[in-house]
């Protein structure tokens, strides 16, 4: 215990030395918390789209005034002809371009049928289709306004509700996301680098001719950056909730426990990084390409899990973080107790004594 | 001349002689470019649908399977109430909750106008929206069917109507792959030409043998060109291997001209090395140059348009990505892979990228000082 505890004083020491990246360690993610709480969106907000009215007469004006006065949309350029829109659209000037025919307003007082064209550029298909609803709504309501107070006979009508997140604030998806991406990564990056960074000096041997066991040793050079790690927890909990406004309605005590885990597994995952690389660029690629994008992509926070191919869900069933993510969604949006959470928690804690075990077997093994 | 190519001859030695580097720098990018556009599939389809149906009429039956065959949805179950359908929201289980009021024929027919509830999961606010918004595209159609049906003498319809005929260009299939596969890869290639430039420099300053380069006579350019040429010589390399795995795995190959492409990657690289010559001149140890390129690649990914749009983002933050190099190029690759944009289309974005090659690794020389203080 003593051995452990001077082994600790050695590992804080050699960290609060370099001031430059303790600076980074804490001041990372509170930049990034406030850059991506704020910035990360999937709301259409003034997207440019231009109109080619060949109808020109009061119907067709007041569509595009009603476009214009929404703020999904921003009116870019007034094209002449069709044949502008493509020059626009590869220049990527416009995200969609609306056509009305010639007839438009005639055909619309005699009661015929003379459809808008609605061209979107679906090189990114998500935002076309949001633009498509957008702009079908809008000229939906038009429609609407045009019949008054008349309804149409046979009606029913359509209540929507957006459980948990009214507002559809994207906060609410990616204060969780970025949570889990920076938890992961500032541990097991960090472990990962500063273990290996001993073997490249040299430094290691020196540690494994002591008389402490490799266990003490790996196990003091995981405190300091599971002190460093909550640290930034807090800060990461409390910046969410007073700055992001994003709730925590379940259980905070909770909350904060399934974190510790997760702090534990991912220092245990840079133990074990560092246990099979033997340079800081290998292990410092492994842990980026091999820990930030699976975390970005298979956590489900980017992406559905639920919409991707089987092997791949596969896949992300044994990505920690898909794990902790879903657990601080269920908590902090979903305000869900024990009761939800509980399967979850217990993988997750089958995966870090899995974690801890190889690595402190490898470690062993490495001395002989 | 013949001073750097001596050094460019060291530099690859040094590469090519750590099989673990080499690895890393080809192949971890590949597993990635086939995994991420593969779980990447954010096409919003196979919605999962929790159907609560008080009614169980004909109406409300036929109604469930116009839902469950429009392709957007998955019938997970029918749940015998809505507390019942929450908990398999609870659980992820569900997205949506619609439930069909009891005697929704009869008040329908009636004119009684019933009331369908759409419930949408929202604590994934993108996947709730547009399930929504299809759920009541759905519903409008329906309700447009038994209308004709129920009107039995068919009759000018005395109300105005506008119907809007949507197109997609460029992907009509809004195939998601096509757009993710180019932004991937702009990625990929942005780390290795940023990260892995950086690193290699920090490293020789951690280990010292930056010492015995600064007492030879070559010159600082020499040192600096012989450092990134090799680093352009491979991400552009990644950038021809992943374009033949793109095609390989998911058919996607840029409609537009391949020279173009290169020419455009070319120089925006020059960018991407000075700013990895940028980070090592600040940077110490491998370290601290890990956490200055951690923050850079999340800022790169995140804010450079490879997932979420960046027309969404707040004023500032739109802003910001103008300083972001790989915003541009993100919107480049998939300008030019997607609708086939030529040089000239792509101008501001070039412009953008030269400054940025120059900018930065002019920073990058004038800060790094071949003998410290």
């Amino acid at each position: 215990m003593k051995q452990l505890i001077s082994f600790a004083i050695k590992e804080f020491r050699h960290i609060s030395r370099d001031w430059r990246s303790l600076a980074f360690l804490v001041g990372l993610p509170i930049a990034q918390m406030l850059i991506f709480g704020f910035a990360l969106s999937n709301e259409v907000k003034e997207a440019p789209f231009a109109v080619v009215d060949l109808a020109r007469d009061d119907e067709s004006r007041q569509i595009i005034e009603r476009m214009r006065a929404s703020n999904y949309f921003e009116l870019a350029i007034p094209l002449e002809k069709v044949a502008d829109i493509e020059a626009a659209f590869r220049r990527d000037d416009i995200k969609m371009a609306l056509v009305f025919p010639p007839d438009f307003g005639a055909a619309i007082r005699h009661g015929q049928e003379s459809p808008i064209q609605l061209i979107t550029d679906a090189s990114d298909p998500n935002l076309a289709t949001s633009l498509t609803n957008y702009a079908t709504a809008i000229i939906q309501d038009y429609q609407q306004s045009l019949h008054g107070q008349m309804k149409l006979p046979y009606s029913f009508s359509i209540q929507t509700r957006m459980l948990y997140n009214p507002q559809l604030k994207s906060a609410y998806n990616f204060v969780p996301g970025v949570m889990t991406l920076i938890l992961m990564l500032i541990s097991a990056m960090m472990t990962a680098v500063s273990i290996v960074r001993e073997k490249e000096t040299g430094t290691m041997e020196v540690l494994l001719v002591s008389p402490a066991q490799p266990l003490t040793i790996a196990i003091a050079k995981m405190m300091p950056y599971l002190l460093i790690s909550m640290i930034n927890l807090a800060n990461i909990l409390l910046l969410s909730y007073f700055v992001l406004d994003v709730p925590v309605r379940g259980s905070l005590a909770l909350l904060i426990a399934v974190c510790i885990l997760y702090l534990i597994t991912s220092l245990s995952l840079g133990l074990l990084i560092s246990s099979i690389t033997n340079s800081q660029q290998v292990a410092l690629f492994v842990s980026l390409i091999g820990l930030m994008l699976p975390t970005l992509i298979f956590s489900g926070f980017m992406f559905p899990i639920e919409n991707m191919p089987k092997p791949m869900q596969w896949i992300s069933n044994i990505v920690p973080a898909s794990w902790f993510f879903s657990i601080v969604r269920d908590l902090m949006i979903k305000g869900l107790g024990w009761g939800g959470i509980w399967r979850e928690t217990l993988v997750l804690l089958a995966m870090t004594l899995v974690f801890l075990g190889l690595s402190v077997r490898r470690f062993h093994i490495r001395l002989s | 001349m013949k001073v750097l190519l001596v050094i460019l001859r060291k530099e690859f030695i040094q590469i090519f002689r750590d099989p673990a580097i080499l690895r890393m720098i080809f192949i971890m990018p590949i597993i990635q470019l086939i995994l991420i556009p593969l779980a990447a599939d954010y096409e919003v389809r196979n919605i999962n649908l929790s159907v609560v149906d008080n009614d169980h009429s004909t109406y409300s039956q036929r109604l469930v399977q116009k839902l469950a065959a429009s392709g957007y949805f998955k019938l997970t179950d029918y749940s015998g109430s809505y507390e019942e359908a929450m908990g398999a929201i609870e659980e992820d289980q569900a997205d949506l909750i619609i439930e069909i009021p009891v005697s929704f024929e009869r008040d329908l027919i009636r004119e009684e106008e019933p009331q369908i509830a759409v419930s949408a999961n929202a604590a994934n606010g993108v996947k709730a929206s547009l399930g929504g918004a299809y759920a009541a595209t759905i519903l409008r159609d329906f309700n447009q069917e038994i209308r004709e049906e129920l009107i039995s003498i068919p009759r000018p319809s005395p109300l105005p109507i506008l119907p809007v005929k949507p197109v997609n260009w460029y992907n009509p299939h809004l195939n998601y792959k096509k757009f993710m596969v180019p932004g991937v890869l702009a990625i990929l290639v942005t780390m290795v030409g940023s990260f892995l430039c950086a690193l290699n420099i920090v490293r020789e300053k951690e280990v010292g043998t930056i010492e015995q380069l600064n007492v030879t006579p070559i010159r600082k350019i020499h040192f600096i060109l012989g450092k990134l040429i090799p680093f352009w010589v491979l991400a552009m390399i990644i950038l021809a291997v992943g374009m033949g795995v793109g095609y390989a795995v998911f058919r996607v190959w840029p409609v537009g001209s391949l020279g173009v492409l290169f020419v455009v990657s070319a120089i925006y690289l020059l960018g991407v090395l000075g700013i990895g010559l940028l980070v090592s001149t600040y940077a110490e140890t491998q370290q601290q140059a890990s956490l200055m390129s951690f923050f850079l690649v999340m800022i790169f990914v995140l804010m450079g348009g490879l997932y979420t749009p960046i027309e969404s983002m707040p004023h500032w933050a739109q802003v910001v990505t103008r300083f972001n190099p790989p915003a541009y190029y993100i919107e480049a690759i998939r300008m030019i892979s997607l609708k086939g944009s030529s040089l000239a289309d792509l101008r501001p974005q070039l412009t953008a990228m030269v400054a940025f090659a120059i900018g930065f690794n002019g920073w990058a020389v004038w800060n790094y000082q071949k003998v410290k203080g």
